[in-house]
């Protein structure tokens, strides 16, 4: 055992099955914190880990309602309250034209809240993370599958989880310093 | 790398098998090597500097074509009355239109799980950025002083007071177009995420390691971050679909909302939007058959990819000449004498050469794709595509200039001449345009990495 802390153990699998049954695996052991590393998104590797729901969607609601509502405002107050223009004797609030405008501002309010939203729940831009530090990483985006069961999980040990992990037949197991 | 034709992989399939998405073989390494090497290789091909070469001199054209505009006004373009809206109209709505695809392609295509789409997805929307770019650069320079169109096109606080008048589509369109920029941008951007991580892991050296590092921004591939982003991924394609519909509506509303004879029908934003998917479609085979050629990409971007937008293409066609004969209809059933006029004035009046061009592009020649034959053949799709781009701009040509040119007073009937400079400027966008597109080829992931591995057999887990 080192005697530095260690951010957890990382074992590298070379295919998608493996990894979700050692995922589940170690999910029904008890284990918690803990992450899978995929080249693509894999469904069911988010599921193994105990992973299903997700807050961008009302994020993204949110992003919309407002995109709405400050279009529309924007509209009434240009056009009725600061700069009443009589155009062809229509109404001031001619809300049918004020539409287009409305639906684009809500969906330019729902893409900016939806992308911005993922990004910083996913805690991105981020310029250093411990798993990099693993000097088989780099083929995480490429063609190999990672489970890292991490440190400060309550069942964390080192000798056991190792000796866990050894049991799903990984490829290898490494220690990834902080 | 010297071009090759492979000729084995081009070959049909027997009658009734359809070509693979993928091309056999394939492994998650195999692809990541294949589509980032390109990227990453030290080695770049001469004809991509000959293409920047030549396209960077178009650019030329376009930056005198502007200076000269910005220097004496749009006096030197062929507008005038009766004709205000000339080739900067036209353009705008032919380049805007070129850019639907893309988001089709991204979006509606992945929400009807369409996955031949995945190869041909990233490139065709960087295509939709570039030519919405080259969009929005007629309505800013045919203001002729773009320095004050700020707030000519936003609601931006000024000392005059003044604002856009928001009953008017003009002021719609600013909205739906700059919308439209800036969803693209970040499906694009979104999209290239876990591509960037990809390079930056496999990069070779520590200067093109930090710049994919930079702009992936500490991607990992974590499970937690993937369940976030397929939702995010899902909804903007979700909102990106209402979107790209209405974007061409609104263009098309900028005529019909008006009273002039031949843009005053209902019918024209769904007539648009089946005009931008042709013309977008047609625009991606353009760039699609020499980019799997040069680069080749044949495993990727297979016939399977070229004969699903040739029937695309088809159907929007047909749609278009659907379209066609109902202007034609509509005129004869209004009973109106303005809207007979214009019918008679599109077959017989002083552009009807023009007219007769855009039935033979976009309707009579595009029939040649109900043969299997020609939508198997790559150099006969990139000729027809060409033949559509052509009628495509023939088509808001007639629009545009036809309905101007003739309106109820005959008094104040005119001819449209346009100048060496509305050419120019045309020319111009498309060697920007061709700049842009071969920038991103040589420094961005042109095919979906990440995409691409969801469609290898071994990616799947196995019960």
């Amino acid at each position: 055992m080192t005697a530095d802390p260690i951010y957890g153990l990382l074992a590298e699998f070379d295919n998608p099955t493996d990894l979700v049954h050692a995922a589940k695996g170690a999910f029904d052991a008890g284990y918690r914190k803990m992450d899978a590393y995929t080249p693509y998104p894999l469904e069911e590797a988010a599921e193994a880990i105990g992973v299903h729901h997700n807050r961008v969607s009302m994020i993204t609601l949110i992003g919309a309602m407002l995109g709405m509502c400050g279009g529309y405002s924007l509209e009434y107050w240009v056009s009725v309250i600061n700069y009443p223009i009589n155009a062809g004797g229509k109404p001031f609030h001619s809300w049918p034209s004020f539409i287009p405008v409305t639906f684009e501002c809500a969906v330019l309010g729902a893409s900016l809240a939806c992308v911005f939203g993922m990004l910083a729940l996913n805690g991105l831009p981020q310029p250093y993370h411990p798993v990099f530090n693993a000097p088989n990483f780099t083929s995480s985006s490429r063609d190999k599958f990672f489970l890292c069961i991490e440190s400060q999980d309550p069942h964390f040990s080192l000798g056991d989880t190792r000796k866990f992990l050894e049991g799903y037949h990984p490829e290898l197991v490494t220690e990834v310093p902080y | 790398m010297a071009p090759r034709i492979d000729d084995e992989i081009d070959v049909l399939p027997p009658k009734g098998v359809r070509p693979p998405v993928i091309g056999p073989g394939q492994t998650l390494g195999t692809v990541t090597d294949r589509i980032g090497g390109i990227v990453l290789t030290k080695h770049t091909p001469i004809f991509w500097f000959a293409v920047v070469a030549v396209s960077v001199g178009i650019m030329g054209i376009l930056n005198t074509a502007i200076a000269y505009l910005l220097g004496r006004g749009t006096g030197i373009w062929g507008i005038n009355i009766p004709v205000g809206w000339g080739f900067a109209i036209v353009n705008f709505v032919w380049w805007i239109g070129i850019g639907h695809a893309g988001t089709l392609i991204s979006a509606i295509l992945l929400l009807f799980k369409q996955s031949w789409r995945t190869s041909i997805n990233r490139f065709a929307e960087g295509m939709t950025i570039f030519a919405v770019m080259q969009a929005g650069l007629f309505p800013l320079i045919h203001t002729g002083r773009p320095w004050l169109a700020a707030y000519w096109l936003f609601p931006i606080p000024n000392t005059m007071g003044v604002w856009p008048q928001f009953r008017s589509p003009l002021i719609w369109d600013v909205f739906a177009v700059s919308t439209y920029f800036t969803v693209s941008f970040l499906f694009w951007g979104i999209g290239l995420i876990p591509d960037f991580a990809t390079l930056r892991d496999s990069a070779k050296t520590l200067m093109v390691r930090r710049i994919y590092g930079l702009l992936a921004m500490g991607w990992r591939g974590s499970a937690r971050h993937w369940n976030r982003y397929e939702t995010a991924y899902m909804l903007l394609a979700g909102l990106a679909t209402p979107l790209v519909l209405s974007v061409h509506s609104v263009v098309s509303l900028d005529f019909a909302v008006s009273v002039v004879p031949g843009w005053h029908t209902t019918f024209f934003p769904p007539y648009f939007v089946a005009g931008a998917i042709f013309s977008g479609f047609a625009m991606v085979l353009i760039l699609a058959i020499p980019f799997r050629y040069l680069y080749n990409m044949q495993d990727f971007i297979t016939l399977r990819h070229l004969q699903n937008c040739a029937k695309v293409m088809l159907a929007t066609g047909m749609i278009v000449a659907y379209a066609y004969i109902l202007e034609m209809f509509m005129g004869w059933y209004s009973n109106e004498k303005y809207e007979l006029a214009m019918v008679h004035n599109r077959l017989h009046g002083p552009y009807s050469g023009y007219y007769f061009m855009l039935v033979l592009c976009n309707i009579i020649i595009p029939q040649l794709l109900w043969f299997n034959k020609i939508r198997s053949s790559p150099l006969a799709l990139f000729l027809i595509s060409c033949v559509v781009q052509c009628g495509m701009w023939l088509e808001r040509f007639v629009i545009v200039v036809m309905s101007l040119q003739r309106d109820y007073l005959p008094s104040s009937w005119g001819m449209y001449w346009f100048t060496k400079w509305d050419v120019m400027t045309l020319l111009g966008t498309m060697g920007f345009f061709t700049f842009l597109f071969f920038l991103f080829i040589r420094f961005m992931p042109a095919i979906s990495i990440f995409e691409i591995r969801t469609l290898l057999p071994q990616s799947k887990v196995k019960e």
